[in-house]
């Protein structure tokens, strides 16, 4: 008799074969129904009551932006039928919501930098493209000048220097996002950092200023910016007015981010900075290889509410005379030779389908990031 | 429409000053600064503006974000409306070209401090006209190119023809402005009785007119034709002749710039005179050789009016020629050409019954 006679092995050597899934693990449609949406009869009535509701809402949305809108023709039309969107209004006044005033002959430069960040936003977000870090150098260092080169213009180059008094429309609202996201979160991150430093001075400024900036309304600062600030200041040290509300915007959501990015720091376990340093790593390095890849991943969700607050909150410019694309939507409703019953209900409709396309675009791209990104921390 | 809660925002810029000045601690320092900022301002504003406006090459006019015929950019952003023709009369004036001007739009909230802060050049809002905007705000108003007032719009199949006619009336008002006060201080000396059908904002006042929950609509004339344009059944209402209450609405400068206060004075009543003396835009070139003397001084073909106000000696016509006399501007923005249809009424020139006046030129 041998030894394996004796003990049988404790692990199989091959797998077993699969077992068909006992009676009602896997349910049928009918079951997951009743199971899931009909267990008591209270949760029944909330089924249907919800279900009704939600047909409704459904039935009165699609209605009024497709089933009784109108597509083609002009305001007659669009008084003629008071129940459904005006998409001809939109149509005649695209261009507008879009650029704002920018001059006609020149609009090809907003349509160029457009373009050309969408090329670079890409490359830099899909992530199996080649060579990421030359997309983040171009986009980062040589994307703001070429879009400054191309959006106001270089007498010297034959661009025609267009006033900032003309832009308008979508191009605003992307600029002020763009702008806010590329330098909040950089900046962010050095508040944070500064924030948890031990370096007294440091410290405090960043404590300062991060309080002081979330304990003042935007509004507020928005209007001392452009209204109180020549006031005081002579004419030639005043930026331009699109200038000061872009800073503005940076500035504050600068110091939201670094809260968020904070939070991100103090959930990094203190063996991480123990270990590092052990190490006799700089802190630089730990922070750059260690901490902040560990801390930014958890805080991805916080970061990208962050961003879409943000975007949203770049409509607040319009208070203080920028025409950005809610503003232009507004604008474009009172114009006279469109006025109608339905005028303003599509024009807000439409405002709101944009903003939720950015928006959602967004939020589903950071949720990729995280799937991407959960390594050991996924529960 | 939110006139009521305007003062606070309008002493905005003085107040921040002042509280400056009240400050107790690090007074030396605070005083230095203060001192610095209020050197600064009197040398923003008491500079000539006529001058700036000349070496920039543009006029920067504030004006209406956004109201129908008033002042709102067509399809393709330009700058179009009532207001913003009286800027660009202006630009035409000082610069000679009706194209060079740079709007800035204004809230009602912020239109009097960017002016006080040297923001803009002019405010051409409908902003009205009152003793204490034009004492206390360090404005002044230039004229008035548009009489307001609150009015009354019903429905044509109700047959009523005056506003003594509304005993009983329910009348669909924005809650919260001067309009409800109006409504009583009116139907109280009246002895007539009503009863409001209030809401917090204009787009749902019309709506429940138009819907029929109510008898009337009122508001400033000024924004009832434009309310009625977003109707359904547009042609079936009408506005009641009588106003019940006074809203001049006019140009406002800086304090303690008198020529240009003239300038933006005299630009708009030499539009009411050219209407008057029968100049257009069309004929102003035929009427330079006229033998009318009112006119040849208006033109420039005779006196110095050009020279004393320190424009050249075509203002008045390239004002005309460019932009146009009142009563074009008038018809081709808010009256009968545009798609508001509004009645000249109080607008009229002084002898068709209205109250549009210019003084002599001579």
């Amino acid at each position: 008799m041998s030894d394996q006679s004796l003990h049988p092995p404790l692990v199989n050597s091959s797998l077993l074969p699969p077992m068909a899934p006992p009676c009602g693990i896997r349910p049928s449609p009918a079951t997951w129904i009743r199971k899931n949406l009909f267990s008591t009869p209270f949760s029944g009535v909330l089924t249907i009551c919800f279900t009704v509701l939600a047909a409704w809402l459904l039935h009165q949305f699609v209605s009024f932006a497709v089933l009784d809108a109108v597509w083609a023709g002009g305001q007659e039309e669009c008084r003629a039928n008071p129940d459904g969107a005006c998409w001809p209004f939109i149509v005649e006044k695209f261009d507008y919501l879009r650029y704002g005033a920018y001059p006609l002959s020149e609009r090809w430069r907003v349509d160029l930098t457009l373009a050309i960040g969408a090329v670079l936003i890409v490359w830099l977000l899909w992530k199996r493209a080649p060579r990421r870090n030359l997309a983040a150098l171009l986009f980062f260092i040589v994307y703001p000048v070429v879009a400054f080169v191309l959006l106001r213009g270089v007498a010297s180059l034959n661009l025609p220097v267009i006033d900032t008094v003309l832009w308008g429309g979508l191009l605003i609202t992307l600029l002020m996002s763009v702008v806010g996201i590329v330098f909040s979160l950089p900046i962010g991150v050095l508040l944070a950092l500064g924030r948890r430093s031990e370096l007294p001075l440091v410290r405090a400024v960043c404590v300062i200023f991060i309080e002081v900036v979330r304990g003042v309304p935007f509004i507020t600062v928005l209007f001392m910016a452009n209204f109180m600030m020549p006031l005081f200041v002579p004419d030639y040290l005043t930026p331009d007015r699109l200038l000061r509300p872009l800073i503005a915007i940076a500035l504050f959501s600068s110091a939201y981010m670094a809260e968020v990015v904070r939070a991100g720091l103090q959930a990094i376990p203190k063996g991480q900075y123990e270990a590092a340093k052990a190490l006799g790593v700089s802190y630089f390095t730990m922070m750059r290889l260690i901490i902040l890849p560990q801390a930014l991943t958890i805080v991805i969700p916080g970061i990208v509410s962050t961003f879409i607050g943000l975007f949203k909150d770049t409509t607040l410019v319009a208070i203080v005379g920028i025409a950005d694309f809610l503003r232009a939507v507004e604008t474009a409703r009172v114009d006279p030779n469109w006025a109608g019953p339905t005028i303003s209900s599509t024009g807000y409709l439409f405002a709101g389908l944009v903003y939720w396309i950015f928006c959602f675009g967004m939020s589903r791209y950071s949720q990729s990031m995280e799937r991407e990104l959960a390594r050991g921390h996924k529960s | 429409m939110t006139r009521m809660n305007l003062t606070n925002n309008e002493a905005c810029a003085t107040l921040v000053l002042h509280k400056k000045i009240r400050g107790t601690k690090m007074q030396a320092i605070l005083k230095g600064l203060v001192g610095a900022a209020v050197g600064l301002v009197v040398s923003n504003a008491s500079a000539a503006t006529i001058e700036d406006v000349k070496k920039n090459g543009v006029l920067t006019c504030g004006t209406n974000s956004a109201t129908a015929g008033f002042s709102l950019p067509d399809n393709e952003g330009k700058w179009t409306g009532f207001v913003v023709d009286y800027c660009r009369a202006v630009a035409a004036a000082v610069l000679g070209d009706a194209q060079k001007v740079r709007f800035i739009p204004l809230t009602p909230k912020d239109r009097f401090t960017a002016l006080q802060s040297g923001e803009i050049d002019i405010l051409a809002h409908n902003a009205t006209w009152t003793s204490s905007r034009d004492t206390s705000l360090g404005i002044l108003f230039a004229g008035t190119y548009f009489y307001d007032g609150q009015g009354f719009m019903v429905r044509k199949a109700e047959n009523i023809g005056s506003a003594k006619d509304l005993d009983g009336a329910s009348i669909c008002v924005t809650q919260g402005t001067t309009t409800e006060l109006n409504l009583a201080d009116y139907f109280r000396s009246h002895s007539m009785s009503y009863s409001t059908v209030g809401f917090a904002d204009e787009e749902a006042v019309v709506k429940a007119y138009d819907e029929g929950r109510c008898d009337v609509l009122s508001a400033d004339t000024s924004t009832l034709n434009a309310s009625r344009q977003r109707m359904a059944k547009a042609d079936d209402s009408v506005v009641l002749p009588e106003l019940i209450s006074k809203e001049p609405l006019g140009p406002a400068v800086r304090q303690g710039d008198d020529h240009w206060l003239n300038v933006a004075k005299w630009t708009l009543l030499v539009m009411v005179a050219a209407e008057e003396l029968g100049i257009t835009s069309q004929n102003v070139d035929e009427m330079k050789s006229s033998d009318n003397p009112n006119i040849r001084r208006l033109l420039g073909a005779e006196g110095s009016l050009g020279k004393d106000l320190g424009l050249g000696d075509t203002w008045s016509v390239d004002v005309i020629k460019q932009v146009g006399n009142y009563g074009e501007v008038f018809d081709r923005n808010i009256g009968k050409a545009s798609p508001l249809k509004m009645e000249r009424g109080l607008n009229a020139l002084w002898n068709q019954g209205g109250l549009q006046y210019a003084p002599p030129i001579r």
